[in-house]
């Protein structure tokens, strides 16, 4: 009878505990199934709630802080009063620095966020900072590539500030495309540690590579 | 057993009857405004919703019983409520306060133009001062082509709204700089010691400034060293006045960083090429080298140590004013040794410490002779000619040290409080044909104290209130004064300033070394009254600002016996005017420009003057344009500038024996100030990324239409001839090129350290 009780008791607390896992994974299917939509949208700012609000109710889950991040920098991109654009880009930058946090060190995916984060305030004023941003951005990428060197996300991002330099700069459609068709063979090779690990950046990037031709 | 089993059900069925809520509501923030983008979150859950464009918010919720309803947004304090769910609708209205932000807060502009990057609103930003055209890499001539500073070109130093260059003093890591130009050559401005790049924020302040700031009765100049580099590199560069190398060094751990840098200035071969109106006997040439080393002392603390020694050395010649004949021939020989230690370090959570020690020594060697037209010394005891053989060797030494405590109150309120304490002792011995030898000394101690609150009652009204109290042992005077200013935002980029204080002075350090035969010597003063309009956005900068200024005790010299005079505080004088500043970086595509515009009236009875008049260093009215344009095609910038004042008056007064008194015995006015100035950086590797070399050319011309310019007019002693004083050559020209390997240094524009 205690024997039973036992078994029962462990079943149902392991169910509990199964239930509470399936619950985060499903919260974060159901965001981030959401990404490409909310892009479209403009929702980024709100998606981004959504996941710090799982990050808030978890505390110890990297990734819902990461992808709160992701969404914060992407409608720090989206703001058109520049004057807003540095409070948001801050807003980012304390998210991906409670992700790092919670993972214990910066990792390949981190670093492309900072390097995003950088990016952003830089774009603000670009003439005065991009010394300052322009070189914070660069050394992410960088690092983001030394970390993982199948990540295709910081390879995708070089190409796609190569898009935007002006060709006298070094930048321009031919060194672009060389670096976004590399990193489209580094997106077809790539496999998430998880479902919910990163996996984004491959459809933007064909849309910048459609353009480069 | 089956009991247990009919337990699962129950457990089951009250999991599925969780009742859903539906919660909604509108945020606003304490003055009924629709806030979008909040985020509502039940704690602890992942339930929540986003506020709309319209405040908007309304979510479902599987959640029961009482919970906490948090709101949060970028700017405002996030905001907990209570509420029972049971399954029926919540509406739930939320009201969020605005948090202090240094963004969106009001600035206390009154008098003051920063250039930094550290606030991210700023009128102008480090790389416009090495940008403006006719500042050639040097700082003050940059904030020339800001309202407020007169165009002084006949001596250096910022002249700001009536006031001498004197009254304007130059601060590096917060404590005082002797000797910020290189020391002064009649009639020929110099320049300022220190390369700009040294310095990655400014601030200028022509009034109205904090009560951390003492002994200027005008101005200062606020400079703050930049902190570790991005990374390792070395420097070199080669122009028509010199070469200079440097190196930088970044630990692998990234906390801590040393350099040096040498540049050897030699104007032979320009002077070769262009011609100069003195008769150069010795070249202008300057050995100047620096060191630095910086450390990250922790989290938030940074140590920074700063060296630099001058040795330099020119000589020239002018046709003697008193005579058809005869010339007059100037030499001096300067050493400079200057050291600043800095520290800054958060202590705990509320309180900010800034260390400072700096010490300098200045000597000056100064040969005067009066020559014959083939250039031999000629001794002639008769006045005015037997005061024109000498020698002078004037040593200065500063040191001082300040201490100031910052502690955060509520939001962003702040309290000051701190110390300064400055020794200086400075010596000059003069000996000419007729008199062997006067050696003179003087030294002082000048202790200050100082405390300062800043108070944002909201993030719309702010105030910062301050006194201070100083005493000079060579006085033996102490003195205390208010510093008041407040500001008021209107709008949302518009914000208004008003300053008021009181600002002593004690009297230049060399009329305490020159002989006179009677000096009581005092504290000079000057009140400032300032009122201020800013609009800044993006884009756009507008400036409007008025000021009363009102000077006591000023310096007057009087006339006892012929030659020797006495000095006493009975001057005074007064300034007003009102200044524009416009600057649009939109209008015209990639084309930044700025205008600005000061009237200035201002008279003074001072030193030999007969009366309050306007003096000599005085315009009515400046203008300035400055234009930049950078051509992302050519990789090139095109900078141009243009200034124009009015003519100062300029007088010849002389002391009238009948009367006993100084007497005006010529007066004028000198004809307009033009000028036009050009230049150009070309930068060949910007953008390649990973590039291990970067090269910056600049090519730069001042005063390009050559147009004639004449600062005042030179009297001989019995007034009989007059000249005018003229720049040593219509048109200055400038091409360099500077080479970094291992860092993209694109700043390093036009890192000329003439």
């Amino acid at each position: 009878m205690k024997k039973i009780f036992l078994f029962f008791a462990i079943t149902v607390s392991s169910a509990v505990v199964f239930g509470q896992n399936e619950k985060y994974v499903k919260a974060m299917e159901t965001n981030i199934a959401q990404l490409d939509s909310a892009m479209m949208n403009g929702n980024m700012a709100a998606l981004s709630n959504n996941f710090e609000r799982i990050g808030d109710a978890e505390k110890n889950q990297w990734l819902p802080y990461y992808y709160a991040s992701y969404c914060t920098v992407m409608s720090s991109y989206m703001e058109k009063d520049k004057g807003k654009t540095d409070g948001i880009a801050d807003k980012a930058d304390e998210l991906i620095k409670k992700a790092e946090t919670i993972a214990g060190k910066e990792n390949s995916e981190t670093c492309v966020i900072k390097s995003m984060i950088a990016s952003s305030h830089m774009m603000v004023d670009p003439q005065a900072r991009w010394q300052q941003y322009g070189a914070a951005s660069t050394a992410n990428i960088e690092k983001a590539k030394a970390l993982d060197p199948t990540n295709p996300r910081p390879v995708y991002l070089e190409g796609q500030a190569k898009f935007y330099t002006p060709e006298s700069f070094g930048g321009g459609k031919a060194p672009a495309k060389e670096l976004l068709t590399k990193a489209l063979t580094m997106f077809d090779s790539f496999k998430p540690e998880t479902k919910l690990h990163p996996n984004w950046g491959k459809a933007t990037l064909q849309y910048f590579l459609a353009q480069t031709n | 057993m089956t009991k247990y089993f009919s337990f699962l059900p129950i457990l089951l069925l009250t999991y599925i009857t969780f009742a859903q809520t539906v919660i909604s509501g509108k945020v606003k923030d304490n003055k009924g405004r629709p806030i979008p983008g909040v985020s509502i979150t039940i704690k602890d859950s992942y339930d929540g919703g986003t506020s709309d464009s319209t405040g908007k918010y309304a979510f479902k919720t599987t959640e029961q019983g009482e919970k906490l309803m948090m709101a949060s947004s970028i700017g405002y304090y996030p905001a907990t409520e209570k509420a029972t769910l049971t399954g029926t609708a919540v509406t739930l209205d939320i009201t969020l306060r605005e948090e202090p932000n240094e963004l969106k807060a009001v600035v206390i502009t009154a008098g003051t133009f920063e250039a930094s990057d550290t606030k991210r609103t700023t009128v102008l930003n480090p790389i416009d001062i090495v940008t403006t055209a006719s500042a050639n890499g040097d700082v003050t001539s940059a904030l020339k082509t800001l309202p407020g500073a007169q165009q002084v070109g006949e001596s250096e130093g910022l002249f700001v709204r009536g006031g001498t260059a004197g009254e304007t003093k130059v601060f590096i890591d917060g404590t005082l700089v002797n000797n910020f130009f290189f020391s002064s050559v009649p009639d020929i401005a110099q320049r300022g010691r220190f390369s700009p790049f040294l310095f990655k924020g400014t601030v200028f302040s022509s009034g109205g400034y904090s009560a951390q700031y003492g002994q200027a009765m005008s101005s200062v100049l606020l400079l703050e060293s930049i902190d570790l580099p991005e990374r390792s590199s070395a420097s070199l560069g080669i122009s028509t006045v010199g070469l200079s190398g440097g190196y930088q060094r970044l630990a692998k751990n990234k906390k801590s960083s040393w350099g040096f840098s040498y540049n050897y200035t030699n104007l032979l071969p320009y002077f070769k090429v262009v011609k100069q109106k003195p008769d150069y006997f010795h070249v202008p040439e300057f050995h100047n080298g620096d060191f630095n080393y910086r450390l990250k002392t922790s989290k938030t603390g940074m140590l920074k140590f700063y060296g630099y020694f001058n040795l330099s050395n020119l000589g020239l010649r002018r046709p003697d004013i008193d005579s058809s004949n005869l010339k007059n021939a100037f030499g001096l020989k300067n050493f400079n040794v200057y050291g600043n230690l800095s520290w800054k370090e958060k202590l705990g959570k509320y309180w900010k410490m800034n260390l400072g020690l700096s010490y300098s020594t200045n000597t000056d060697k100064i040969q005067n002779e009066l020559q014959d037209q083939a250039n031999s010394k000629q001794g002639i005891i008769r006045y005015p000619f037997s005061q024109k053989n000498f020698h002078v060797k004037a040593d200065a030494q500063l040191a001082v040290i300040k201490a100031v405590f910052e502690r955060r109150l509520k939001g962003l309120s702040m309290f000051r409080i701190g110390g300064e304490y400055f020794y200086n002792k400075d010596n000059s011995d003069y000996s000419s044909d007729s008199i062997l030898h006067i050696n003179s000394n003087a030294s002082d101690h000048l202790k200050a104290a100082f405390t300062e609150v800043d108070i944002y009652v909201t993030n719309d009204l702010a105030a910062k209130i301050g006194t201070r109290v100083e005493h000079s042992s060579l006085l033996n005077k102490a003195n205390i004064v208010p510093r008041i200013s407040l500001a008021y935002k209107l709008g949302d980029a518009g914000q208004a300033s008003l300053a008021y204080g009181n600002f002593y002075q004690k009297p230049d350090n060399s009329y305490f070394t020159r002989p006179y035969l009677f000096k009581q010597l005092q504290y000079s003063m000057a009140t400032h009254y300032i009122a201020n309009y800013q609009k800044v956005s993006r884009n756009y900068t507008l400036r409007a600002e008025v000021f009363y200024k009102k000077y006591h005790d000023l310096i007057k010299t009087l006339p006892v016996i012929n030659n020797y005079d006495s000095l006493n505080n009975n001057g005074y004088g007064n300034a007003k005017g009102f200044e524009l500043f416009w600057r649009d970086k939109k209008t015209f595509k990639n084309v930044d420009y700025w205008l600005s515009y000061s009237y200035l009236d201002t008279k003074r009875d001072y030193l030999n003057y007969p009366a309050a008049i306007e003096p000599n260093f005085a315009a009515r009215h400046t203008a300035s344009l400055v234009v930049k344009k950078f051509v992302t095609s050519l990789k090139t910038q095109f900078n141009a500038s243009y200034t124009f004042a009015t003519g100062r008056p300029y007088y010849n007064i002389r002391y009238d024996q009948p009367s006993n008194k100084y007497r005006i015995f010529d007066e004028g006015r000198t004809i307009n100030y033009n000028s036009l100035s050009f230049s150009v950086n070309y930068l060949p590797n910007i953008g390649k990324q990973g590039a291990s070399k970067f090269t910056v050319f600049v090519f730069s011309v001042t005063n390009v239409l050559g147009t004639k310019q004449v600062f005042g007019y030179n009297y001989s002693y019995n007034g009989m001839v007059k000249e005018a004083v003229t720049p040593t050559a219509g048109r200055f020209f400038f091409l360099g090129c500077f080479l970094s390997f291992g860092v993209d240094r694109t700043e390093d524009v036009i890192n000329s350290n003439l």
